[in-house]
């Protein structure tokens, strides 16, 4: 089981939170402007990389806040814990 | 012992060729469905110069780790189609390949456990029937026939409300099969190359040209991705995106009892797939892991939830204990079925996406595959799982059948 650290309760076991993909997904300024790829690239691909990938988790069982992780989905290792809005790491 | 008194190695099921330059195709994936595709490619295509190109050993990833539960009663046509053309090869593959699989037809039972899983059970039933997909509906106590170990009582926290049953679904023995078609293709000339990792994907003009591997470039005719939940990490190397999420899926086995359990019972709504094997371990699969990892293993709190599901099931398994858990790596789509097709390459094909249930269309993928691989367009049973679907909007929703929670 992974430790999440939320950033706001601190390092807790992976049974309290809820997952929520890849971070940083933004909603198309005007999707009615969007060709059909665009539209099935937003709503169907997401990244997948072997390695850090930048992904949301929400705190269900404590504060019930999104936040950010930077997790390598080689190792699982967690490389960086931030805040929404808050700048994460580079190329995350 | 010394090594100098150790008898003769017996005789391997292939040989373990060096790579040549090139090949008319190169299969990168030596799992179930890139040997089967081999196999299909030689002898219903004449297409024997072929490598397949496995960067551990052969059928060693999802082919050795999942659950061999072998079924065609999805819901929507396309499904029944390539899943019903697959169980018929199933029904004929120990003959056609000269090699025992233990093929069983044991059958199986898809509970339901609500009155929305039983509208949308009767209505899978209705539209297997209209496919030719052997398909009953059973009451509470036609399954307590079917599979007497079940609990069926309605004093639990999911009771049995009834279940699906396809008697003709079944298992095999997962390993025999890799070895049934790895002889039968190398037999017909297929080199399979082990230890051999690509690490690159050339693409001149639009068109693939060759592999980079860890055991040197090899050019190609044509490339045909098999790598199931590396697929993203391939598809990337000749500039490919998926539409595919890669997450650990984990089962386990029990220690070796007897029979108890005729057939195979799966259970959409508590997490829970079980068989009993050959030799009698019970073996149970469970959902995904909900996060994105292509680490072969998952979180025990996935486990516990699986065991509780089980013993609410069956409470005959309280004194079992397990012997065994493992995972592998699954590459799930966004409509729970699977891509196989063209790809925006010339001459770089593309099968992902069969997220938890591959298995079951080893046979049937690896014949459809190969027709596009050998013809450059899709066969007409794999035609709906394009790329182009999610973008054209034509998905084939697949989650209530799939029955592997995701």
């Amino acid at each position: 089981m992974l430790l999440i650290p939320c950033p706001w309760c601190g390092p807790r076991d992976e049974a309290e939170f809820h997952y929520g993909g890849q971070a940083h997904v933004v909603y198309p300024d005007n999707p009615a402007a969007l060709s059909d790829t665009e539209w099935a690239r937003y709503l169907f691909f997401r990244d997948n990389p072997k390695g850090p990938f930048a992904e949301r988790w929400s705190h269900v069982a404590g504060c019930r806040r999104w936040f950010n992780v930077v997790r390598d989905t080689a190792t699982n290792e967690i490389h960086a814990v931030y805040r929404v809005g808050e700048t994460g790491p580079v190329n995350a | 012992m010394s090594t100098d008194e150790l008898p003769e190695h017996p005789d391997w099921l292939w040989s373990s060729p060096e790579p040549k330059r090139s090949y008319d195709v190169v299969i990168v994936g030596g799992g179930g469905h890139g040997l089967a595709t081999a196999y299909y490619l030689a002898k219903n295509h004449g297409i024997t110069n072929i490598a397949v190109l496995e960067k551990g050993w052969l059928a060693g990833g999802n082919m050795a780790r999942n659950t061999t539960i072998i079924r065609s009663n999805y819901l929507w046509d396309e499904s029944a189609g390539i899943y019903e053309h697959s169980l018929k090869l199933w029904e004929g593959l120990e003959e056609d390949l000269g090699y025992p699989i233990l093929f069983s037809q044991r059958g199986v039972l898809n509970l339901a456990h609500s009155m929305q899983d039983v509208r949308e059970s009767v209505r899978r039933v209705n539209a297997n029937r209209l496919n030719g997909v052997d398909a009953e509906w059973l009451g509470p106590e036609e399954v307590k026939e079917v599979c007497p170990i079940v609990n069926v009582s309605p004093d639990v926290r999911y009771p049995v409300l009834g279940a699906t049953y396809q008697p003709r679904a079944g298992i095999a023995k997962h390993d025999y099969v890799a070895w049934g078609f790895a002889r039968a293709a190398a037999a017909m000339g297929v080199d399979l190359i082990e230890h051999c990792e690509v690490t690159g994907i050339d693409v001149v003009d639009g068109r693939v040209r060759a592999v980079q591997t860890t055991r040197g470039r090899i050019a190609a005719g044509k490339v045909a991705l098999c790598a199931a939940g590396h697929s993203s990490v391939v598809g990337r190397m000749a500039g490919v995106e998926l539409p595919v999420q890669s997450h650990p899926l984990q089962a386990l086995v029990s220690e070796l009892l007897e029979p108890v359990h005729p057939t195979v019972v799966m259970s959409n709504a508590v997490h829970v797939y079980v068989s009993q094997a050959h030799k009698g371990e019970l073996v149970m699969g469970a959902g995904i892991d909900a996060y994105n990892s292509y680490r072969q293993r998952g979180a025990f709190h996935i486990i516990e939830q699986q065991m509780a599901a089980a013993l609410e099931l069956f409470p005959i398994f309280a004194r079992a204990h397990v012997l065994r858990t493992w995972g592998g790596v699954v590459d799930v789509s966004p409509d729970a079925s699977p891509v196989v097709g063209l790809t925006p390459v010339d001459d770089l094909y593309v099968n992902c996406g069969w997220g938890t249930g591959g298995f079951k269309a080893t046979p049937g993928v690896g014949w459809c595959y190969a027709h596009t691989i050998a013809h450059g367009e899709p066969h007409p049973l794999n035609a709906a799982f394009s790329l182009e679907r999610f973008t054209t909007g034509a998905l084939v929703d697949e989650h209530g059948a799939a029955a592997v929670a995701h």
